[in-house]
Protein backbone atom coordinates (compact mmCIF):
# COMPACT_ATOMS: atom_id res chain seq x y z
CA UNK A 1 0.00 0.00 0.00
CA UNK A 2 1.56 3.35 -0.91
CA UNK A 3 1.45 6.35 1.20
CA UNK A 4 -1.46 7.78 0.06
CA UNK A 5 -3.50 4.59 0.48
CA UNK A 6 -7.03 5.32 1.34
CA UNK A 7 -9.61 3.30 3.73
CA UNK A 8 -11.41 1.00 1.24
CA UNK A 9 -15.28 1.24 2.32
CA UNK A 10 -16.33 -1.15 5.25
CA UNK A 11 -17.55 -4.57 4.34
CA UNK A 12 -20.85 -6.12 5.84
CA UNK A 13 -19.44 -8.43 7.85
CA UNK A 14 -17.38 -5.51 9.28
CA UNK A 15 -20.54 -3.38 9.95
CA UNK A 16 -22.10 -6.43 11.97
CA UNK A 17 -18.67 -7.02 14.00
CA UNK A 18 -18.74 -2.75 14.65
CA UNK A 19 -22.40 -2.98 16.23
CA UNK A 20 -21.18 -5.64 18.33
CA UNK A 21 -18.28 -4.27 19.37
CA UNK A 22 -19.83 -0.98 20.33
CA UNK A 23 -22.73 -2.55 22.46
CA UNK A 24 -20.40 -4.93 24.14
CA UNK A 25 -18.74 -1.71 25.60
CA UNK A 26 -21.71 0.15 26.18
CA UNK A 27 -23.66 -1.92 27.96
CA UNK A 28 -21.62 -2.15 30.82
CA UNK A 29 -20.49 1.45 30.84
CA UNK A 30 -24.07 2.20 30.34
CA UNK A 31 -25.25 0.12 33.53
CA UNK A 32 -22.35 1.77 35.65
CA UNK A 33 -23.37 5.21 34.63
CA UNK A 34 -27.13 4.23 35.49
CA UNK A 35 -26.38 3.22 39.22
CA UNK A 36 -23.69 6.49 39.52
CA UNK A 37 -26.52 8.28 38.75
CA UNK A 38 -28.89 6.86 40.63
CA UNK A 39 -26.80 7.17 43.77
CA UNK A 40 -26.07 10.68 43.01
CA UNK A 41 -29.91 11.32 42.67
CA UNK A 42 -29.47 11.09 46.78
CA UNK A 43 -27.99 14.40 46.62
CA UNK A 44 -30.50 16.34 45.95
CA UNK A 45 -33.07 14.63 47.45
CA UNK B 1 13.62 -13.92 14.33
CA UNK B 2 12.41 -11.01 12.51
CA UNK B 3 8.38 -9.97 12.67
CA UNK B 4 7.42 -11.85 9.56
CA UNK B 5 9.16 -14.81 9.90
CA UNK B 6 7.89 -15.34 13.12
CA UNK B 7 4.12 -14.86 11.84
CA UNK B 8 5.52 -17.38 9.22
CA UNK B 9 6.26 -19.83 12.34
CA UNK B 10 2.76 -19.34 13.31
CA UNK B 11 2.11 -21.55 16.60
CA UNK B 12 -0.05 -20.86 19.47
CA UNK B 13 0.82 -17.66 19.97
CA UNK B 14 1.64 -16.89 16.27
CA UNK B 15 -2.21 -14.61 16.06
CA UNK B 16 -0.33 -12.29 18.71
CA UNK B 17 2.02 -11.19 16.01
CA UNK B 18 2.30 -7.37 15.08
CA UNK B 19 2.56 -9.06 11.22
CA UNK B 20 -1.09 -10.59 12.37
CA UNK B 21 -2.74 -7.21 13.21
CA UNK B 22 -2.64 -5.63 10.02
CA UNK B 23 -5.99 -4.42 8.84
CA UNK B 24 -6.79 -6.27 5.38
CA UNK B 25 -9.09 -3.90 3.38
CA UNK B 26 -12.75 -3.03 4.31
CA UNK B 27 -11.65 -3.12 8.30
CA UNK B 28 -13.28 -0.18 9.64
CA UNK B 29 -11.28 1.94 11.92
CA UNK B 30 -14.49 2.58 14.30
CA UNK B 31 -13.56 -0.84 15.59
CA UNK B 32 -10.10 0.46 17.45
CA UNK B 33 -11.96 2.36 19.83
CA UNK B 34 -13.98 -0.62 21.42
CA UNK B 35 -11.34 -2.96 21.20
CA UNK B 36 -9.30 0.24 23.47
CA UNK B 37 -12.29 -0.06 25.64
CA UNK B 38 -12.61 -3.39 26.48
CA UNK B 39 -8.97 -2.77 27.53
CA UNK B 40 -9.25 0.36 29.71
CA UNK B 41 -13.18 0.17 30.62
CA UNK B 42 -11.33 -3.32 32.67
CA UNK B 43 -8.09 -1.75 34.23
CA UNK B 44 -10.41 1.21 35.29
CA UNK B 45 -11.73 -1.22 37.83
CA UNK B 46 -8.61 -0.16 40.39
CA UNK B 47 -10.53 3.26 41.38
CA UNK B 48 -12.95 1.03 42.95
CA UNK B 49 -10.74 -0.92 44.33
CA UNK B 50 -11.47 0.26 48.14
CA UNK B 51 -14.63 -1.22 47.87
CA UNK B 52 -12.89 -4.53 48.61
CA UNK B 53 -10.78 -2.61 51.77
CA UNK B 54 -14.46 -3.27 54.41
CA UNK B 55 -14.99 -6.55 53.71
CA UNK B 56 -11.07 -7.57 53.97
CA UNK B 57 -11.02 -6.13 57.30
CA UNK B 58 -13.71 -8.98 58.27
CA UNK B 59 -11.83 -12.04 56.49
CA UNK B 60 -12.04 -13.91 60.08
CA UNK B 61 -14.33 -12.20 62.09
CA UNK B 62 -16.99 -12.20 59.47
CA UNK B 63 -19.22 -9.48 60.81
CA UNK B 64 -17.08 -6.89 62.87
CA UNK B 65 -12.36 -7.28 62.68
CA UNK B 66 -11.23 -9.94 65.00
CA UNK B 67 -7.64 -10.51 66.16
CA UNK B 68 -5.48 -10.96 63.43
CA UNK B 69 -7.36 -9.23 60.69
CA UNK B 70 -6.10 -6.96 58.41
CA UNK B 71 -6.39 -3.39 59.40
CA UNK B 72 -7.05 -0.61 57.10
CA UNK B 73 -3.93 0.72 56.62
CA UNK B 74 -2.56 -2.28 55.55
CA UNK B 75 -4.86 -2.97 53.20
CA UNK B 76 -4.62 0.84 51.77
CA UNK B 77 -0.95 0.21 50.49
CA UNK B 78 -2.33 -2.61 47.62
CA UNK B 79 -3.90 0.22 45.59
CA UNK B 80 -0.70 2.39 45.99
CA UNK B 81 1.35 -0.28 45.31
CA UNK B 82 -0.63 -0.79 41.88
CA UNK B 83 -0.53 2.73 40.90
CA UNK B 84 3.26 2.51 41.44
CA UNK B 85 3.84 -0.42 39.28
CA UNK B 86 1.11 1.46 37.15
CA UNK B 87 3.86 3.97 36.26
CA UNK B 88 6.70 2.09 36.81
CA UNK B 89 4.92 -0.91 33.97
CA UNK B 90 4.02 1.97 31.68
CA UNK B 91 8.05 3.92 31.47
CA UNK B 92 9.38 0.57 31.25
CA UNK B 93 7.55 -1.29 28.59
CA UNK B 94 6.46 1.25 26.12
CA UNK B 95 9.98 0.46 23.94
CA UNK B 96 8.93 -3.32 23.80
CA UNK B 97 5.43 -2.28 23.14
CA UNK B 98 6.39 -0.49 20.48
CA UNK B 99 8.10 -3.31 19.17
CA UNK B 100 5.75 -5.92 19.70
CA UNK B 101 2.61 -4.17 18.70
CA UNK B 102 -0.71 -3.68 20.68
CA UNK B 103 -2.23 -6.90 20.47
CA UNK B 104 0.75 -8.60 22.09
CA UNK B 105 0.82 -5.18 24.83
CA UNK B 106 -3.19 -6.15 25.42
CA UNK B 107 -2.50 -9.52 25.74
CA UNK B 108 0.32 -9.23 28.05
CA UNK B 109 -1.81 -7.24 30.51
CA UNK B 110 -5.12 -8.94 30.54
CA UNK B 111 -2.56 -11.83 32.11
CA UNK B 112 -1.38 -9.71 34.40
CA UNK B 113 -4.63 -7.88 35.28
CA UNK B 114 -6.95 -11.05 35.03
CA UNK B 115 -3.73 -13.29 37.05
CA UNK B 116 -3.35 -10.23 39.64
CA UNK B 117 -7.21 -10.73 40.42
CA UNK B 118 -6.51 -14.73 41.07
CA UNK B 119 -3.06 -14.58 42.67
CA UNK B 120 -4.67 -12.19 45.33
CA UNK B 121 -7.76 -14.66 45.88
CA UNK B 122 -5.57 -17.11 46.94
CA UNK B 123 -3.77 -14.65 49.02
CA UNK B 124 -7.54 -13.89 50.86
CA UNK B 125 -8.26 -17.96 50.77
CA UNK B 126 -4.75 -18.28 52.51
CA UNK B 127 -4.99 -14.78 54.74
CA UNK B 128 -1.50 -13.89 53.47
CA UNK B 129 -1.50 -9.96 52.89
CA UNK B 130 1.94 -10.60 50.88
CA UNK B 131 0.18 -12.65 48.33
CA UNK B 132 -2.46 -9.87 47.80
CA UNK B 133 0.61 -6.94 47.30
CA UNK B 134 2.55 -8.92 45.03
CA UNK B 135 -0.50 -10.02 42.92
CA UNK B 136 -2.88 -7.20 42.75
CA UNK B 137 -0.14 -4.61 43.25
CA UNK B 138 2.57 -5.71 41.42
CA UNK B 139 1.18 -8.13 38.95
CA UNK B 140 -2.45 -6.01 38.26
CA UNK B 141 -0.05 -2.94 38.91
CA UNK B 142 1.68 -3.65 35.69
CA UNK B 143 -1.08 -4.73 33.56
CA UNK B 144 -2.44 -1.35 34.61
CA UNK B 145 0.45 0.30 33.02
CA UNK B 146 0.82 -1.73 29.87
CA UNK B 147 -2.55 -1.63 29.78
CA UNK B 148 -3.38 1.79 29.97
CA UNK B 149 -0.43 2.44 27.14
CA UNK B 150 -1.01 -0.68 24.84
CA UNK B 151 -3.96 0.49 22.57
CA UNK B 152 -2.60 5.11 22.36
CA UNK B 153 -0.46 4.75 19.51
CA UNK B 154 -2.44 2.56 17.75
CA UNK B 155 -5.32 4.83 17.99
CA UNK B 156 -3.55 8.00 16.90
CA UNK B 157 -2.56 6.00 14.06
CA UNK B 158 -5.72 5.33 13.04
CA UNK B 159 -7.53 8.79 13.85
CA UNK B 160 -4.41 11.24 12.54
CA UNK B 161 -7.35 13.63 11.69
CA UNK B 162 -8.77 13.42 15.34
CA UNK B 163 -6.17 12.04 17.64
CA UNK B 164 -7.49 13.52 20.68
CA UNK B 165 -10.72 12.34 20.09
CA UNK B 166 -9.75 9.05 19.27
CA UNK B 167 -7.61 8.70 22.52
CA UNK B 168 -9.88 10.13 25.11
CA UNK B 169 -12.67 7.86 23.93
CA UNK B 170 -10.25 5.00 25.22
CA UNK B 171 -9.09 6.62 28.35
CA UNK B 172 -12.08 7.71 29.11
CA UNK B 173 -13.51 3.86 29.60
CA UNK B 174 -10.71 4.07 32.28
CA UNK B 175 -12.32 6.66 34.24
CA UNK B 176 -15.77 4.60 33.59
CA UNK B 177 -14.75 1.16 34.56
CA UNK B 178 -15.39 1.95 38.60
CA UNK B 179 -18.57 2.82 37.51
CA UNK B 180 -19.06 -0.77 36.59
CA UNK B 181 -16.67 -2.43 39.21
CA UNK B 182 -18.21 -0.15 41.72
CA UNK B 183 -21.86 -2.26 41.76
CA UNK B 184 -20.28 -5.51 40.14
CA UNK B 185 -17.81 -6.02 42.80
CA UNK B 186 -20.56 -5.20 45.31
CA UNK B 187 -23.12 -7.93 43.88
CA UNK B 188 -20.71 -10.75 43.69
CA UNK B 189 -19.92 -10.09 47.28
CA UNK B 190 -23.56 -10.01 48.65
CA UNK B 191 -24.15 -13.26 46.03
CA UNK B 192 -21.25 -15.40 47.27
CA UNK B 193 -21.11 -13.96 51.88
CA UNK B 194 -22.07 -16.99 53.66
CA UNK B 195 -22.01 -16.36 57.23
CA UNK B 196 -18.71 -17.78 57.20
CA UNK B 197 -17.47 -16.24 54.29
CA UNK B 198 -17.51 -12.51 53.24
CA UNK B 199 -16.86 -13.45 49.73
CA UNK B 200 -13.81 -11.72 48.89
CA UNK B 201 -11.77 -14.78 47.16
CA UNK B 202 -14.55 -16.02 44.96
CA UNK B 203 -15.38 -12.55 44.06
CA UNK B 204 -11.58 -11.74 42.69
CA UNK B 205 -11.58 -14.71 41.32
CA UNK B 206 -14.98 -14.25 39.14
CA UNK B 207 -13.90 -10.42 38.35
CA UNK B 208 -10.17 -11.81 37.16
CA UNK B 209 -11.92 -14.19 35.07
CA UNK B 210 -14.41 -12.03 33.61
CA UNK B 211 -11.44 -9.18 33.08
CA UNK B 212 -9.52 -11.57 31.44
CA UNK B 213 -12.22 -12.62 28.81
CA UNK B 214 -12.96 -8.86 28.17
CA UNK B 215 -9.17 -7.85 27.70
CA UNK B 216 -8.58 -11.02 25.42
CA UNK B 217 -11.91 -9.71 23.19
CA UNK B 218 -9.55 -6.64 22.69
CA UNK B 219 -6.70 -8.42 22.38
CA UNK B 220 -8.76 -10.13 19.68
CA UNK B 221 -10.45 -6.88 17.98
CA UNK B 222 -7.40 -4.62 17.77
CA UNK B 223 -5.10 -3.90 14.27
CA UNK B 224 -2.76 -1.97 13.26
CA UNK B 225 -3.36 -0.14 9.83
CA UNK B 226 -1.23 -0.59 6.55
CA UNK B 227 2.17 1.71 6.24
CA UNK B 228 1.24 4.95 4.59
CA UNK B 229 -2.53 4.28 5.43
CA UNK B 230 -4.84 7.52 5.69
CA UNK B 231 -8.52 7.46 6.27
CA UNK B 232 -10.82 8.43 3.63
CA UNK B 233 -10.74 12.13 2.06
CA UNK B 234 -7.62 12.83 4.95
CA UNK B 235 -4.90 14.71 3.51
CA UNK B 236 -2.13 15.63 5.83
CA UNK B 237 -2.11 19.47 5.93
CA UNK B 238 0.12 20.81 3.88
CA UNK B 239 1.14 23.58 6.54
CA UNK B 240 1.44 22.43 9.97
CA UNK B 241 0.33 24.04 12.78
CA UNK B 242 3.43 25.95 14.64
CA UNK B 243 2.79 23.17 17.79
CA UNK B 244 1.98 20.56 15.81
CA UNK B 245 5.37 18.73 14.34
CA UNK B 246 5.45 16.22 10.99
CA UNK B 247 9.05 14.84 12.46
CA UNK B 248 9.70 12.41 14.87
CA UNK B 249 11.65 12.33 17.97
CA UNK B 250 13.11 8.81 19.47
CA UNK B 251 11.66 8.09 23.09
CA UNK B 252 15.81 8.22 24.42
CA UNK B 253 15.79 11.61 22.64
CA UNK B 254 12.90 13.16 24.12
CA UNK B 255 13.95 12.77 27.56
CA UNK B 256 16.50 14.84 26.72
CA UNK B 257 14.42 17.90 25.54
CA UNK B 258 12.85 20.63 28.18
CA UNK B 259 9.35 19.81 26.47
CA UNK B 260 9.18 16.42 28.20
CA UNK B 261 10.08 17.92 31.42
CA UNK B 262 7.66 20.53 30.99
CA UNK B 263 4.54 18.34 29.90
CA UNK B 264 5.78 16.17 33.07
CA UNK B 265 5.08 18.89 35.32
CA UNK B 266 2.42 20.03 33.27
CA UNK B 267 0.65 16.46 34.05
CA UNK B 268 1.75 16.02 37.66
CA UNK B 269 -0.03 19.40 38.66
CA UNK B 270 -2.74 18.87 37.31
CA UNK B 271 -3.47 15.52 38.62
CA UNK B 272 -2.28 16.63 41.88
CA UNK B 273 -4.69 19.11 41.99
CA UNK B 274 -7.59 16.74 41.02
CA UNK B 275 -6.52 13.54 43.47
CA UNK B 276 -6.05 16.31 46.36
CA UNK B 277 -9.00 17.56 46.42
CA UNK B 278 -10.79 14.46 44.94
CA UNK B 279 -9.86 12.53 47.84
CA UNK B 280 -11.29 15.03 50.33
CA UNK B 281 -14.46 15.55 48.42
CA UNK B 282 -16.77 13.33 50.73
CA UNK B 283 -15.55 14.76 54.08
CA UNK B 284 -15.49 18.28 52.49
CA UNK B 285 -19.13 18.32 51.46
CA UNK B 286 -20.29 17.05 54.51
CA UNK B 287 -18.19 19.32 57.04
CA UNK B 288 -18.64 22.17 54.32
CA UNK B 289 -23.02 21.70 54.53
CA UNK B 290 -23.30 20.04 58.02
CA UNK B 291 -26.86 18.72 58.46
CA UNK B 292 -27.33 19.04 54.67
CA UNK B 293 -25.43 16.61 53.06
CA UNK B 294 -25.77 13.21 54.48
CA UNK B 295 -23.08 10.31 54.66
CA UNK B 296 -25.11 8.55 51.77
CA UNK B 297 -25.46 12.01 49.72
CA UNK B 298 -21.54 12.25 50.07
CA UNK B 299 -20.78 8.71 48.71
CA UNK B 300 -23.54 9.67 45.73
CA UNK B 301 -21.59 13.01 44.95
CA UNK B 302 -18.38 11.13 44.98
CA UNK B 303 -20.25 8.72 42.10
CA UNK B 304 -20.91 11.86 40.42
CA UNK B 305 -18.01 13.27 40.35
CA UNK B 306 -16.66 9.97 38.37
CA UNK B 307 -18.92 10.49 35.84
CA UNK B 308 -17.80 13.95 35.43
CA UNK B 309 -14.02 12.77 35.58
CA UNK B 310 -14.88 10.38 32.63
CA UNK B 311 -17.48 12.69 30.55
CA UNK B 312 -14.35 15.65 30.55
CA UNK B 313 -11.87 13.19 29.38
CA UNK B 314 -13.67 12.82 26.38
CA UNK B 315 -15.49 16.31 25.91
CA UNK B 316 -11.58 17.87 26.62
CA UNK B 317 -9.80 15.40 24.12
CA UNK B 318 -12.10 15.81 21.34
CA UNK B 319 -12.18 19.94 21.66
CA UNK B 320 -8.62 19.71 21.55
CA UNK B 321 -8.62 18.62 18.30
CA UNK B 322 -10.35 22.22 17.67
CA UNK B 323 -8.88 24.26 19.69
CA UNK B 324 -5.10 22.76 20.22
CA UNK B 325 -3.72 20.68 22.84
CA UNK B 326 -1.78 24.11 24.70
CA UNK B 327 -4.49 26.09 24.71
CA UNK B 328 -7.00 23.19 25.96
CA UNK B 329 -4.45 23.04 29.21
CA UNK B 330 -4.82 27.20 29.38
CA UNK B 331 -8.48 26.28 30.16
CA UNK B 332 -7.98 23.70 32.54
CA UNK B 333 -5.09 26.12 34.24
CA UNK B 334 -6.94 29.07 34.27
CA UNK B 335 -10.18 28.33 34.79
CA UNK B 336 -9.08 25.65 37.15
CA UNK B 337 -7.69 28.68 39.90
CA UNK B 338 -10.99 30.29 39.65
CA UNK B 339 -12.65 27.18 40.43
CA UNK B 340 -10.78 26.07 42.86
CA UNK B 341 -10.76 29.22 44.34
CA UNK B 342 -14.15 29.64 44.23
CA UNK B 343 -15.02 26.64 45.80
CA UNK B 344 -14.50 27.65 49.56
CA UNK B 345 -16.55 30.61 49.05
CA UNK B 346 -19.70 28.22 47.79
CA UNK B 347 -19.35 26.96 51.54
CA UNK B 348 -19.99 30.37 52.59
CA UNK B 349 -22.85 31.29 50.85
CA UNK B 350 -24.36 27.68 51.77
CA UNK B 351 -24.85 26.67 47.83
CA UNK B 352 -24.71 23.61 47.94
CA UNK B 353 -25.75 23.67 43.72
CA UNK B 354 -22.71 25.72 43.18
CA UNK B 355 -20.46 23.71 45.07
CA UNK B 356 -21.83 20.33 42.87
CA UNK B 357 -21.22 22.44 40.24
CA UNK B 358 -17.74 24.03 40.45
CA UNK B 359 -16.56 20.56 41.59
CA UNK B 360 -18.32 18.83 38.59
CA UNK B 361 -16.26 21.10 35.96
CA UNK B 362 -12.99 20.52 37.67
CA UNK B 363 -13.10 17.27 37.87
CA UNK B 364 -13.75 17.25 34.01
CA UNK B 365 -10.64 18.73 33.43
CA UNK B 366 -8.76 16.61 35.89
CA UNK B 367 -9.79 13.54 33.76
CA UNK B 368 -9.52 15.77 30.56
CA UNK B 369 -5.83 16.22 31.55
CA UNK B 370 -5.34 12.44 30.80
CA UNK B 371 -6.97 12.11 28.18
CA UNK B 372 -5.55 15.25 26.07
CA UNK B 373 -1.63 14.23 26.87
CA UNK B 374 -1.04 11.63 24.63
CA UNK B 375 -2.34 14.14 21.33
CA UNK B 376 -0.33 16.52 23.25
CA UNK B 377 2.71 13.83 22.91
CA UNK B 378 1.79 13.13 19.64
CA UNK B 379 1.48 16.91 18.60
CA UNK B 380 5.51 17.61 20.07
CA UNK B 381 7.44 14.85 19.31
CA UNK B 382 5.16 13.06 16.28
CA UNK B 383 3.62 9.78 16.13
CA UNK B 384 6.73 7.09 15.68
CA UNK B 385 7.24 6.70 19.86
CA UNK B 386 4.45 8.79 20.98
CA UNK B 387 3.57 4.92 22.50
CA UNK B 388 6.54 4.86 24.76
CA UNK B 389 6.90 8.73 25.51
CA UNK B 390 3.64 8.47 27.02
CA UNK B 391 4.56 5.36 29.13
CA UNK B 392 7.60 7.82 30.83
CA UNK B 393 5.22 10.55 30.84
CA UNK B 394 3.06 8.78 33.40
CA UNK B 395 5.25 8.21 36.10
CA UNK B 396 4.10 12.08 36.62
CA UNK B 397 0.97 10.36 37.58
CA UNK B 398 2.67 8.29 40.15
CA UNK B 399 4.36 11.38 41.51
CA UNK B 400 0.99 12.91 41.62
CA UNK B 401 -0.49 9.62 43.34
CA UNK B 402 2.04 10.42 46.03
CA UNK B 403 1.77 13.73 46.05
CA UNK B 404 -1.50 14.78 46.04
CA UNK B 405 -3.01 12.96 49.21
CA UNK B 406 -0.06 13.48 51.17
CA UNK B 407 0.20 17.25 50.24
CA UNK B 408 -3.79 17.81 51.17
CA UNK B 409 -3.62 15.91 54.52
CA UNK B 410 -0.66 17.35 55.49
CA UNK B 411 -1.97 20.94 55.03
CA UNK B 412 -4.97 20.16 56.84
CA UNK B 413 -3.67 18.46 59.68
CA UNK B 414 -1.34 21.51 60.43
CA UNK B 415 -4.61 23.87 60.12
CA UNK B 416 -6.86 21.94 62.60
CA UNK B 417 -3.64 21.46 64.53
CA UNK B 418 -3.59 25.16 64.56
CA UNK B 419 -6.60 25.72 65.61
CA UNK B 420 -8.60 26.52 62.16
CA UNK B 421 -12.10 25.11 62.42
CA UNK B 422 -12.56 22.33 60.22
CA UNK B 423 -14.66 23.81 57.24
CA UNK B 424 -11.92 26.21 57.28
CA UNK B 425 -9.37 24.36 56.75
CA UNK B 426 -10.70 23.48 53.29
CA UNK B 427 -10.38 26.89 52.30
CA UNK B 428 -6.13 26.80 52.51
CA UNK B 429 -5.82 23.64 51.19
CA UNK B 430 -8.12 24.80 47.76
CA UNK B 431 -5.59 27.74 47.22
CA UNK B 432 -2.57 25.91 47.81
CA UNK B 433 -4.28 23.52 45.02
CA UNK B 434 -5.17 27.28 42.79
CA UNK B 435 -1.23 27.84 43.47
CA UNK B 436 -0.07 24.43 41.98
CA UNK B 437 -2.15 25.09 39.28
CA UNK B 438 -0.90 28.63 38.34
CA UNK B 439 2.54 26.65 38.59
CA UNK B 440 1.04 24.47 36.19
CA UNK B 441 -0.08 27.15 33.51
CA UNK B 442 3.17 28.96 33.47
CA UNK B 443 5.03 25.61 32.63
CA UNK B 444 2.56 25.15 29.70
CA UNK B 445 3.20 28.74 28.57
CA UNK B 446 6.79 27.89 28.40
CA UNK B 447 6.04 25.46 25.84
CA UNK B 448 7.47 25.49 22.48
CA UNK B 449 8.33 23.40 19.27
CA UNK B 450 11.18 20.92 19.98
CA UNK B 451 13.89 22.02 18.52
CA UNK B 452 14.37 20.25 15.26
CA UNK B 453 18.48 18.63 15.97
CA UNK B 454 16.31 15.97 18.43
CA UNK B 455 13.89 14.95 15.05
CA UNK B 456 14.92 11.68 13.79
CA UNK B 457 16.53 11.79 10.67
CA UNK B 458 15.23 10.11 7.15
CA UNK B 459 17.46 6.82 7.78
CA UNK B 460 17.07 6.71 11.44
CA UNK B 461 13.17 6.82 10.78
CA UNK B 462 13.33 4.03 8.02
CA UNK B 463 15.91 1.94 10.49
CA UNK B 464 13.32 1.99 13.17
CA UNK B 465 10.47 1.05 11.10
CA UNK B 466 12.32 -1.84 9.60
CA UNK B 467 13.04 -2.96 13.17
Amino acid sequence: MTETAHQQSVSGANKIKLVLAWAFVSIPLLWGVYNTLDKASQLFR
Amino acid sequence: MTTAASAEAGGLFGWLDRSRTVAKPGFSRWLVPPAALCVHLSIGQVYAFSVFNLPMTKLIGITEPAPGDWKLTELGWIFSIAIVFLGLAAAFTGTWLDRVGPRKAMFTAALCFGGGFLVSALGVHLHQLWLIYLGYGVLGGCGLGLGYISPVKTLITWFPDRPGMATGMAIMGFGGGAMIASPLSVALMDYFSSPTDVGVASTFVTMGLIYLTFMMIGAALVRVPAHGWLPEGYEPPAQPKKMVTSAHVHVDEALKTPQFYLLWGVLCLNVTAGIGVLGQASAMSQEMFPGRISAAAAAGFVGLLSLFNMIGRFFWASTSDYIGRRNTYMIFFALGMALYAAVPWTGHTGSIVLFVLFYCVIMTMYGGGFATIPAYLRDVFGVRYVGAIHGRLLTAWSTAGVLGPVLVNYIREYQINQGVPKADAYSVTMYIMAGLLFVGFILNWLMTPVDEKHHMTEEELKASMET
